[in-house]
């Protein structure tokens, strides 16, 4: 609670509430600098950096997109489901998928 | 007339008062033992009287503008909710799932990991595929980018714990040769061991690895980690990897041990950032320990001088460090939530963080 919450309400993107998550794929898939991610991941999603940091612009957009929600919406993707379509949105590889895909027959 | 009082704290989290005055004496004093320690610039006017507006802000919680949000990595994954006091645990058992899935969806984390109750590498060997089924089952269900996370912690590998002898033991009887060997014979089994343990977590579906204080048992420990994660770099060109470092400074213990030509011992973060980067990482956690007999003013100003030189100067993101005891923050268990705002915000607006 000391750390998770004040980070987060100080300056946190809040994750699948809002394009956190996707914001950090991209820093780790691309070694983008904070800018040049938020830049990518605004102009995927139609959005500015202003907007993708905006959950109640998001929440709607992640379920439409099918990228994972934040609340529990049943036949919602989630998981690797969600995942798959995050690597199509960002033009990426996730390796949870991958391995995934390797795991099926046929 | 009487000078305005501010609630402010000590780096040691106690509330205490102090003036404009005092808290700008502070942050001089502070901004100049960094700059003076690492050779670095120290915080201009401009970025000082902001600062001093940042501490001496009264509301409780602060924060920053729309559109200047960072995104946040963690460090000791679930036990920060399993964990004991040691780790600020609290002490709540639940299973690993559960805990990764609470902090997607109720903490609004932007990254998580997997962790062993013990967070070094070297535990996780003879229990890896136990934490590969964990992480393929938790990979199912979380959408975040979901890393496995451990300490080097390359202590471990020395007696009675490990099959070294311990140098700092070996220098109090002036065997100055043997420690130095001692402690690259176990720089190179670290990095075995990060390699053994990271491609087979890679294997799993994690999205990567974050290696813990880095370098917290000296330069070894350091340039051990880096040789892992160049070995895991290779192995795994897909992977994630974040490396935290320990301390502002690497301690020179062995005092002559390289990575690629460099030397390692007494690099300050805005060096650390080079090698780093140059051993495969993508982002690096920059650490500044907290002086807990120094006021929060001095703190955070010591430490954002720090932090913004490696973040003007790394290749790769910078997430600096911001637990209990770095980043300005109090050294506490329970760090006041009026401190880890102002510090998480001077960061981010001064220091210019990609990540916290």
């Amino acid at each position: 609670m000391g750390m998770d919450i004040p980070h987060l309400m100080a300056s946190g993107m809040g994750g699948i509430r809002s394009a956190g998550d996707l914001v950090a794929r991209m820093m780790y898939d691309k070694k983008m600098k904070l800018k040049d991610a938020k830049a990518y991941v605004a102009k995927k999603l139609g959005l500015d950096c202003v907007e993708i940091a905006d959950e109640c612009i998001m929440r709607d957009l992640r379920e439409e997109l099918g990228i994972g929600v934040v609340t529990g919406v049943p036949g919602a993707p989630r998981g690797i489901a969600a995942k798959m379509n995050i690597e199509k949105l960002l033009d990426i590889k996730i390796n949870s998928c991958e391995k995934f895909r390797q795991s099926l027959k046929n | 007339m009487k000078m305005t009082q501010y609630y402010t704290r000590m780096g040691d989290g106690k509330r205490v008062q102090m003036t404009r005055e005092e808290i700008l004496s502070d942050i001089q004093a502070g901004t100049a033992d960094a700059a003076d320690m690492a050779g670095i610039p120290a915080l201009n006017d401009d970025q000082i009287e902001h600062l001093i507006d940042i501490i001496s802000c009264q509301d409780r919680v602060v924060g920053v503008a729309p559109g200047k949000e960072v995104v946040m990595t963690y460090d000791i994954g679930q036990l920060d909710f399993t964990g004991d006091n040691g780790n600020s645990g609290n002490g709540v058992d639940m299973g690993r799932l559960e805990a990764a899935l609470l902090h997607e969806r109720a903490l609004g984390a932007d990254t998580f990991e997997l962790a062993n109750s013990d967070y070094s590498i070297k535990p996780v060997k003879p229990i890896i595929s136990m934490e590969k089924q964990t992480m393929e089952e938790i990979q199912q269900e979380i959408v975040a980018p979901f890393f496995y996370g451990a300490m080097p912690n390359m202590g471990l590998y020395y007696a009675p714990d490990g099959p070294y002898q311990n140098p700092a033991d070996l220098m109090r009887e002036f065997k100055i040769e043997e420690s130095m060997a001692a402690s690259e014979a176990a720089a190179e089994h670290l990095a075995r061991d990060i390699e053994y343990v990271g491609t087979h977590i890679m294997a799993a579906g994690s999205d990567g690895f974050n290696f813990d204080t880095t370098g917290s048992a000296g330069d070894a420990d350091f340039v051990g980690t880096l040789n892992g994660v160049k070995a895991l770099r290779a192995a795994c060109p897909e992977a994630y990897i974040n490396v935290g470092a320990a301390g502002e400074s690497v301690m020179g213990i062995h005092g002559m041990i390289e990575f690629e030509g460099t030397v390692c011992a007494g690099l300050y973060p805005h060096q650390q950032a080079q090698v780093i980067a140059q051993a495969g990482a993508d982002v690096f956690g920059a650490v500044c320990n907290t002086n807990t007999s120094r006021s929060l003013a001095w703190n955070l100003a010591r430490s954002v001088t720090f932090i913004k030189k490696a973040v003007e100067d790394s290749p790769i993101p910078v997430h600096v460090d911001m637990g209990m005891g770095v980043g300005g923050i109090p050294m506490k268990e329970t760090p006041p939530v009026d401190a880890v705002a102002r510090c998480n915000k001077a960061m981010v607006e001064i220091a210019n963080v990609d990540g916290v």
